[in-house]
């Protein structure tokens, strides 16, 4: 008697639902994402019980290092028509034409708007425009000099907030970074008109309660 | 996980019918593809927007010296220095060289038995105020909005008389961290007065003979 031939059955799995799933994770990741934006250096905020979230747009960054190096960021402004990075960048090439000889084209212009924050000496920031990739990048970024001989910081703020009026200061320090040096900023910021800071924090609640008042 | 297409075979003869293909399409390469994309945008999103703790600083202009300043009761200003390693130093009143003897200095710290015990006391009655507003609110005896709440606490901290005016002043040896603690503390405090100012010569030589 010939054997009944069982119909090999192909192991296939219905991979539909799998993929209904991973297009809704994609679609929310996508449309909630904004990313994480590059930093010039590693800096570990203090903490504290503030809950108020910094506002994401008109906003100067002043980043200090533990080793009390300065970097700065700004952003474009909440309009898509403005480009406040590239105005900073034109004036500050204004300011120090003489100095360095400094000179952008259309195309560093077009892509410092683009960057992130930088911490360089001014000579060096069409050096690192033009860099290839970030290892480049983050080999010049030696700090801006922010003491009283060579005060380009002030230059950075002063003509950020001429750009963008709205603009508020945040500081970004890192909490073991000495006070002295996140005061010389503030001083130098309050010279600028700026008398209100935002601390950037990490939020790590506490709460005292009548019951820990001393009798 | 690939689907195997498999081919009909041994019919021989008979009518010839166009071959059935599978409706079935491979869904595998889009799969991976999805996993990779999903893997990209959970890492480089940034969900938690950074907090920011906000203060106002007076504001310094040499031109303008504050004419009216006003008087402050030397038993309500609580100085608290700071000199790094984590620990502070407080004292009441004013520390005058013309006017000795000057204050001694009280060591503390930043934990929760430390500083935050002494300027509980001394801001008790602000302090249990608002403490009880909020607590209302969370229980829903009151119903207001919560800018209407930040602003009743204001108005609570403007018209107290009775707490401490604490003046923050910090050395050389500082970190940023000791600041933003302190500050943070006058936050978990309530105290309705607070600034950041420069420290004194003769602070800093009450610092050196502090003990340690």
């Amino acid at each position: 008697m010939p054997k009944i031939k069982q119909p090999v059955k192909s192991p296939s799995i219905d991979m539909t639902p799998m993929v209904d799933m991973f297009s809704l994770l994609l679609t929310f990741f996508m449309l909630t994402a904004s990313f994480r934006p590059q930093e010039a250096a590693q800096i570990e905020t203090p903490a504290s019980i503030s809950e108020k979230q910094v506002q994401d747009k008109d906003i100067l960054t002043i980043f200090i290092a533990k080793d009390g190096k300065v970097f700065f960021n700004m952003d474009n402004g909440r309009d898509t028509t403005t480009r406040f990075r590239a105005d900073v960048l034109k004036k500050m090439e204004e300011a120090f034409k003489e100095k360095y000889n400094l000179s952008f084209t259309e195309e560093e212009v077009d892509l410092f708007s683009r960057l992130a924050g930088f911490g360089m000496p001014i000579k060096d920031l069409k050096a690192w425009i033009n860099a290839k990739d970030s290892k480049e990048r983050e080999k010049l970024q030696t700090g801006i000099p922010s003491d009283s001989t060579d005060n380009q910081l002030m230059y950075w703020v002063r003509y950020a907030r001429v750009v963008n009026p709205y603009a508020e200061v945040a500081i970004k320090g890192d909490a073991e970074t000495d006070y002295t040096a996140v005061k010389k900023i503030m001083d130098l910021l309050q010279e600028n008109k700026v008398n209100k800071f935002n601390l950037i924090t990490n939020l790590v609640p506490e709460e005292a309660t009548p019951a820990d008042i001393p009798k | 996980m690939a689907e195997i297409i498999q081919e009909e075979k041994g019919k021989k003869g008979g009518k010839r019918r166009p071959k059935k293909h599978s409706t079935h399409i491979d869904m595998t390469p889009m799969v991976d593809l999805m996993c990779l994309l999903i893997t990209f945008f959970m890492l480089t999103t940034a969900f938690a927007k950074a907090k920011v703790m906000v203060i106002t600083m007076p504001e310094k202009d040499p031109t303008e010296q504050i004419k009216d300043q006003p008087e402050i009761p030397a038993f309500r200003t609580l100085n608290v220095l700071l000199s790094g390693d984590d620990k502070l130093y407080y004292y009441i009143g004013v520390a005058d060289p013309k006017k000795p003897p000057l204050p001694t200095l009280i060591k503390s710290d930043f934990s929760k038995d430390g500083i935050r015990k002494v300027l509980l006391e001394k801001n008790k009655d602000l302090f249990t105020k608002i403490f009880e507003y909020r607590d209302k609110r969370i229980k829903g005896e009151i119903e207001v909005a919560d800018t209407t709440a930040d602003n009743t606490i204001k108005e609570m901290k403007k018209a107290d008389k009775k707490g401490p005016i604490v003046l923050i002043k910090a050395n050389d040896l500082a970190k940023y961290k000791d600041i933003v603690n302190i500050i943070d503390e006058m936050a978990i405090c309530n105290i309705a007065s607070y600034a950041v100012v420069d420290i004194s010569p003769v602070e800093l030589e009450m610092l050196k003979n502090a003990p340690q």
